[in-house]
């Protein structure tokens, strides 16, 4: 009898242990935590913003960081020289001053008084280690100083030089100097990249293998601060009273839940715990006629890579009558449901302007887009050229619900379409799919690219010969002259055409892909939340203008 | 018995030993890169990262170098959470998968237990045929499925307990509820007929003819001879619960181990599934052993020979 008591008090003292190390998420215990946004204050509007995340932020050290979701925390818990606009251009934020010699290769920014959130003055220096940094760790985005054209950097990247060698030096407390390779147009849309964010050294080397772990363990000099973080929960961020611009800055509080699973993000909307939630396809219908549903661009886009070694694919006319016989209204409205677009380009829509303030893609239109008609006309003389009858390829795809999705349309589209083409679907898991890319051991293969910075030539220098991304042997030689000569135009204008040059060489001559859809995000978003800003590549969010509507 | 213990201790680290040295090899043949962002990296600055973490060294070596770090204790550090070692984030992580496993475990047992003797007892009644009816709904519906039903009804529409997050103990009752249904049904089904047959025994007559009132018979003769068997179910059904936890984690957003698990295979992140591969195999092998103890504890007429052999 004694021992079973004994057992039931052990097992007791057990659970109440458990129960201790369960770690729930502090934000309960403290009254804003779980203010509804717009919840009323003494007669205020509560300024709380509450958002969720698919997943936990892998690491928030900036020189390492390498996901959409840590950029969104970096990008508005920190700032470097150049911060992405309400409109995505990159504008000056902690320089205050940019200067440059006649040439364009040597940047000297002036930085203005500020301090990190321990008080410690933000200087040029800070710049200088985080860049070196970067190149040190071999960090995931290092060649993005590379492709900023910053002095040496590709060549530390290939293990040729120091990275104490990177052209980048503090002449100042306040005066930073940047050597480029060559001059570079792209060099200030980069410098918003978190990659470009500084980093306190002495903090750094303190914190040690510890640094940006935990909220604890990491500075601010951005619009917020992290206050809390708490491994696949969420994070908390206040508005930093320190920060040089906080008179615009009108959220007091943003809360990040880690909602994994979308329909449980959806439910959660519908009690008013968190402010925004993207939808999937299977929850559209549900809600395509709410009031506070809506359709927003994303900047990946989705298409076909065809081998330009294969005897058929070589064929213009066989890439032409391919793209032509694909309806693509069908795919996103029929099939996806989700908000993505069609797209008869490789550079998306409504993200990229030209100097004078016009969409890339309304400038360059819309390429091989056709009636089944004209597709089989291209088909018809496809074939004669061939000498064949029929067809036969395969495409080679990831086995994500999605792209399955997908390839069964293209299938059916393309078989009914044009007569005597087979095609064969082979799912492979996402990083085989890759892996058969970049070998080239493909006949068609969907594809899918998401820029790496604010600019067109993210989706057009990858198709020059050579390029880790071009994986389809196609090569063009008038297209690698012009992204040579864009990539050192430093004429905005001149520059500009030369980018809507490379789009029609690769898709009006050459046909070299075909496009299919851009894909988009069905959202459902508080209305009283205003002012959020969503960007294209980098960081997906800023919160630093937005606000609760009374 | 002492002899017993230590003969299956050591088969244990010797099962765990071929889990991890196959789950190592067969994690070699999955195609990819743990490294984040394989679309954008080149080949050189792939042959650098290789390097950087000893990935360019034949299978074997790397294996070697693995073991060597594992009974130093060592489980190495995650490539996808960067500079987090994967000890932490086991440790971080398991609490949330604990606490709710357990608290179904215990729904689960007590409510099946009284289904259970409520139908086995009012055998052939309307109440007994409810039960049974219970009892295979909860056996076919999948634990998922219930929890998305809790989720809208419960969280949603009624709003008495949290939708999903982990904010305070209300939290982990829908989670527990939802992975707790397999339970009751199995524990329901099992002590039902376990009861039917005790009740016919012999010395249940004999109970009744000393003139013991129905309830102590109830009590102390039939659910206690009863609950014997019940505890060999437990092992498979931690098993179960243990599984269930992967998708019941996901709906609710609770930040545990399961989650954690499926993400890491699907981003290949070595170490961290080589990590959790090795904890929940320890755990299994465990919980399966302990219910051997416990049941040659409960039934006397269980030896442990010398030999080892049950």
């Amino acid at each position: 009898m004694k021992n079973k008591k004994w057992f039931g008090l052990l097992f007791f003292a057990m659970f109440a242990l458990l129960l201790a190390g369960c770690n729930f998420n502090s934000s309960e215990k403290s009254d804003d935590g779980t203010k509804k946004s717009g919840d009323e204050k003494d007669g205020e509007v509560a300024q709380v913003l509450n958002l969720s995340a698919p997943a936990d932020v892998p690491t928030l050290d900036s020189t390492k960081a390498h996901d959409a979701i840590a950029f969104n925390v970096l990008n508005n818990v920190n700032e470097g020289l150049y911060r992405q606009d309400e409109s995505n251009k990159s504008v000056p934020a902690l320089a205050e001053k940019h200067e440059m010699n006649d040439d364009k290769t040597v940047h000297t920014f002036t930085i203005r008084d500020t301090t990190w959130s321990n008080g410690d003055p933000v200087t040029a220096a800070d710049f200088e280690y985080a860049w070196k940094r970067v190149m040190k760790e071999n960090g995931a985005y290092n060649y993005m100083i590379a492709t900023a054209g910053v002095k040496n950097a590709e060549a530390i990247m290939n293990g040729e030089m120091d990275a104490e060698e990177l052209g980048i030096k503090a002449t100042g407390d306040n005066t930073l100097e940047v050597t480029l390779e060559s001059p570079n147009p792209l060099f200030k849309t980069l410098l918003s990249f978190a990659t470009f964010l500084p980093q306190n050294q002495k903090f750094v080397e303190e914190m040690g293998d510890q640094y940006a772990l935990e909220a604890e363990n990491i500075l601010a000099n951005g619009p917020f601060k992290l206050v809390s973080w708490t491994q696949e929960q969420g994070w908390e961020m206040e508005k930093n009273e320190d920060y040089w611009d906080t008179d615009n800055v009108k959220l007091e509080k943003v809360n990040v839940f880690v909602v994994k699973d979308p329909s449980s993000g959806a439910n959660l909307y519908e009690t008013g715990k968190i402010d925004r939630v993207k939808l999937t396809s299977a929850l559209v219908d549900q809600y395509k006629d709410d009031k506070e549903f809506e359709n927003v661009k994303d900047s990946g886009i989705v298409f076909l890579r065809f081998n330009h070694n294969n005897p058929v694919l070589k064929n213009v006319n066989v890439r032409k009558a391919i793209n032509m016989a694909i309806d693509r209204n069908g795919l996103t409205d029929v099939i996806l449901k989700d908000g993505s677009t069609p797209l008869y380009g490789v550079v998306a829509e409504s993200f990229y302007f030209s100097p004078d303030d016009k969409d890339y893609r309304e400038l360059n239109g819309d390429f091989n887009k056709g009636t089944p008609e004209e597709a089989q006309e291209y088909w018809e003389k496809a074939l004669a050229e061939l000498g064949q009858k029929e067809v036969e390829v395969s495409i080679n795809i990831a086995d994500s619900d999605e792209m399955k999705k997908v390839a069964e349309y293209l299938q059916a589209q393309l078989e009914d379409n044009l007569p005597g083409f087979k095609l064969e679907i082979k799912a492979v898991p996402f990083a085989q799919r890759l892996e058969i890319e970049k070998a080239v051991e493909y006949d068609l293969s969907l594809s899918t690219w998401g820029p790496d910075y604010s600019d067109p030539m993210t989706y057009l220098d990858m198709w020059v010969k050579g390029s880790s991304a071009n994986r389809m042997d196609y090569h063009n030689p008038k297209l690698d002259a012009l992204v040579v000569a864009a990539r050192g135009e430093t004429d905005l204008e001149k520059r500009y055409e030369m980018l809507l040059d490379i789009e029609k060489i690769l898709l009006e001559e050459d046909a070299a892909v075909a496009p299919l859809y851009q894909r988009g995000s069905a959202v459902l978003l508080n209305e009283k939340v205003k002012g959020l800003v969503i960007h294209p590549s980098g960081a997906d969010m800023s919160y630093k203008w937005a606000y609760i509507e009374e | 018995m002492k002899r017993y213990i230590v003969k299956r201790l050591g088969f244990m680290v010797i099962t765990l030993f071929i889990i991890v040295t196959l789950t190592f090899f067969l994690m070699q043949l999955l195609p990819g890169t743990p490294f984040t962002n394989p679309e954008k990296l080149s080949d050189s600055q792939l042959q650098i990262l290789n390097a950087k973490y000893g990935l360019d060294q034949p299978a074997a070596i790397q294996y070697f170098r693995y073991i060597g770090n594992l009974l130093q204790g060592d489980l190495g550090y995650s490539f996808q959470y960067e500079g987090r070692t994967v000890k932490s984030m086991i440790i971080d992580r398991v609490g949330p998968s604990a606490f709710i496993g357990l608290q179904a475990l215990i729904f689960g047992t007590i409510i099946g237990l009284v289904l259970g003797i409520v139908s086995a007892l009012k055998h052939n009644t309307i109440l007994d045929y409810g039960a049974v009816t219970l009892a295979v709904l909860g056996m076919s519906i999948p634990s998922f499925v219930f929890a998305a039903l809790l989720q809208y009804y419960i969280g949603v529409k009624l709003e008495w307990l949290p939708v999903a997050l982990w904010e305070s103990y209300e939290s982990t009752l829908l989670p527990s509820i939802a992975l707790s249904v397999t339970v009751i049904a199995t524990v329901a089904r099992f002590i039902r007929s376990e009861m039917l047959e005790v009740l016919g025994q012999d010395y249940v007559t004999t109970a009744r003819s000393k003139g013991l009132g129905e309830a102590a018979v109830i009590i102390k003769h039939v659910v206690r001879n009863a609950l014997i068997p019940v505890v060999t179910m437990l092992g498979p059904l931690a098993v179960s619960i243990m599984t269930g936890t992967l998708v019941i984690e996901k709906i609710f957003s609770v930040p545990g181990l399961g989650e954690q698990f499926t993400l890491s295979i699907l981003v290949l992140d070595y170490s961290v599934i080589m990590g959790i591969t090795l904890f929940y195999s320890a755990l299994f092998i465990f919980v399966v052993f302990l219910v051997d103890i416990i049941y040659g504890f409960l039934d006397p007429r269980i030896e442990y020979k010398e030999g080892g052999q049950v």
